[in-house]
């Protein structure tokens, strides 16, 4: 080992060793192989923090409950109880603005039964929408510069864990809360729309076929969408507040897309929520293919340059 | 078991390693030593593969762990990072699980009793199950090593260790360092902490600015700075001590108000000096053969450094001589 020169003030052009990028270990090229029961361990321990966090869940309930719970209650209740045959023939003009289609398929013989039905079945579509995408993006925002700013980023970077596993393993974890949330407040609609509306049609008929499509087929890929575009951000950014200021304008417009194409699932007919949930599946393993190169070990570092 | 050659790192305009060059030996404690930003820690980061060199080439293993094989690397290396790099929310116990399932430990008694047993190794067994954010900074750091040693590593990555520890903490932390290349581990701990490193090193690394500039065990370092005996001398006057650089046995001298160092040809001359002083009157209060420490050395390199380039430190463990300047900056 020789006595060195001081180091050169300025960098020279860099000329790397391997096919490597600037600043970043190769980790997105280091897994070949996936190994699932690290994926799942990094989504369990994430979970596993987000429990641990009721400054966190606590709002997100109150935000589910009020979305799937608070409002249709009051709104349906209102409506199937009112008594007032002037006011309900008001409401009920807006069930004209809904497409033949839509109108087709609304039940009930009283002008209260076939607008809380409209209302139940057609326009709190975007409630499934807002709350997933809304609780998972919380999430998601802060999943990677989360690590980084409480500096669990350098443990990882230097764990045998891929990249890949990382990544999925934190998209999981993004995705579970906000999904969860939705399964259990559908649940919960479903009950009050039956109880409250049931009787006023004839019997209980939520979820209709249009919401199962709609929660199973074209809910989960815009919530991927979602969260592999806020998971890019969170590996990027410097901090969690920019993380969740920057996730708010993806997020936005992407929840104003999924509310469009929710509407049109439920209003339309025939193959439309099929074709409008298959285009979206596959935008969505696109984009989560591409989103796995967010996450470099460097990046989990939080070095200069890394970022 | 590592060997970093010439490695270079740049964080956009900053560059964090020039030309780093550090070899480990098996089953030793190496210590890099140097100031804050010295690049100590983006070594540490090469050798685990959490980043690569823009130049140079860094094997661990006889992999490099930059490439695809880095998985195989980083699965035998036991990190503990400046920081803890604990999940606060968790309790102790979760963390050291996480930590054995990303290491492929898998879940079950027998891991249970592993973790255990790693616990119980840094006296942390007892607080499992409290979260961790609630730990004090010696309960984390006993924690951190406890979840470095749990997949039995190989190689041993220490940056600052002992940091934010009571003295008492910092002690212990170290004997169970010392402990554990007993257990056939390598350690490389990075400090900026010469006490620290006296007494535990092997070898040591001293760098600065992102470079290494002296490397080897430090007594082969000290006697390369230092090869021929310095002894210090006092006096009550102190100038009567200035007769003694004429001498033939003398090869250097320095002093400063009453006490003189001096460079000799070997120490049995050095009752000879006595006796020549008390024989002239000197009342002579003190005689101390100078032991340099690890500190002596670092600041010897460091200086060495500072100064021109004709007086640059010895290349290599051995060779060279300091030049007789190096008494009076010791005088210092």
């Amino acid at each position: 080992m020789t006595a060195l020169a001081p180091p050169t003030k300025q960098p020279p052009k860099i000329r790397r060793t391997t096919s490597q990028t600037n600043g970043d270990s190769p980790t997105t090229r280091e897994a070949a192989r996936m190994n699932w029961s690290r994926m799942w361990t990094v989504a369990r321990t994430d979970l596993k923090q987000l429990a641990q966090a009721k400054d966190f869940w606590l709002p997100m309930m109150i935000l589910g409950s009020f979305f799937f719970v608070i409002i249709p209650t009051i709104l349906l209740f209102t409506i199937t109880s009112i008594g007032d045959v002037e006011v309900i023939g008001q409401i009920s003009q807006t069930i004209e603005v809904l497409p033949q289609a839509a109108q087709d398929q609304i039940l009930g013989d009283t002008p209260e039964g076939q607008t809380a039905y409209a209302l139940a079945v057609f326009l709190f579509a975007p409630v499934a929408v807002i709350v997933p995408l809304t609780i998972s993006t919380a999430v998601g925002a802060s999943t990677i510069v989360g690590e980084r700013e409480r500096g669990t980023g350098e443990f990882l970077a230097h764990s045998p864990a891929a990249a890949k596993e990382i990544y999925i393993g934190k998209l999981i974890a993004s995705l579970i809360p906000g999904y969860l949330t939705t399964a259990v407040g559908f649940g919960a609609y479903s009950i009050i729309v039956n109880l409250i509306v049931g009787p006023e049609v004839g019997g209980w008929f939520f979820p209709t076929f249009q919401w199962w499509v709609m929660i199973l087929w074209v809910l989960p890929p815009f919530l991927a969408i979602c969260l592999s575009l806020v998971l890019r951000l969170s590996a990027r950014v410097r901090s969690t507040a920019a993380a969740q200021q920057a996730s708010g304008l993806i997020s936005l417009p992407l929840i104003m897309i999924a509310y469009s194409q929710s509407t049109g699932v439920l209003f339309g007919a025939g193959s439309l929520p099929y074709v409008v949930g298959a285009i979206a599946w596959a935008i969505a393993l696109f984009s989560l293919h591409r989103g796995v190169r967010s996450v470099t070990r460097s990046r989990l570092l939080g070095v200069v340059g890394g970022i | 078991m590592v060997n970093v050659a010439g490695v270079s790192r740049w964080f956009e305009d900053v560059q964090a390693l020039t030309n780093l060059t550090i070899e480990v030996p098996k089953g030793s404690i190496t210590v890099l030593l140097g100031p804050n930003g010295a690049g100590k820690t983006t070594a540490i980061r090469m050798i685990t593969g959490a980043l690569s060199p823009h130049q140079g080439s860094v094997s661990v293993f006889g992999l490099d762990p930059g490439q695809p094989q880095g998985e195989a690397v980083r699965r035998r290396c036991g990190v503990v990072s400046a920081k803890p790099s604990l999940y606060d929310r968790l309790s102790g116990w979760d963390n050291l699980r996480y930590a054995a399932e990303l290491y492929d430990l898998g879940r079950g008694k027998a891991t249970d009793a592993r973790i255990n047993e790693a616990a119980a190794q840094f006296g942390i067994d007892q607080a499992l199950d409290q979260q961790v954010g609630g730990y004090s900074t010696g309960m984390k750091t006993r924690l951190a090593l406890a979840r470095s040693v749990l997949h039995e590593p190989e190689l041993l990555l220490l940056d600052e260790p002992t940091s934010g520890l009571d003295p008492e903490s910092a002690v212990a932390v170290l004997e169970l360092i010392r402990a554990m290349t007993g257990e056939g581990r390598t350690v490389l701990m990075c400090t900026h902490l010469l006490l620290e490193a006296e007494g535990l090193a092997d070898e040591v690394v001293i760098m600065q600015h992102g470079t290494s500039l002296v490397w080897g065990a430090p007594a082969d370092l000290a006697n390369s700075y230092w090869p021929t005996p310095v002894v210090r001398l006092s006096t009550g006057i102190g100038s009567d001590l200035d007769h003694l650089a004429d001498l033939d046995q003398v090869t250097s001298y320095a002093r400063e108000d009453k006490t003189a160092t001096l460079e000799v040809a070997d120490l049995s001359v050095v009752p000879q000096l006595v006796r020549r002083l008390t024989e002239r009157g000197a009342d002579v209060t003190a005689v101390q053969p100078f032991q340099p420490t690890l500190e002596d050395l670092y600041f010897a390199v460091r200086r060495s450094q500072g100064s021109t380039a004709d007086e640059i430190p010895p290349p290599q463990v051995g060779t060279g001589r300091p030049s007789r300047s190096r008494v009076a900056e010791l005088a210092r």
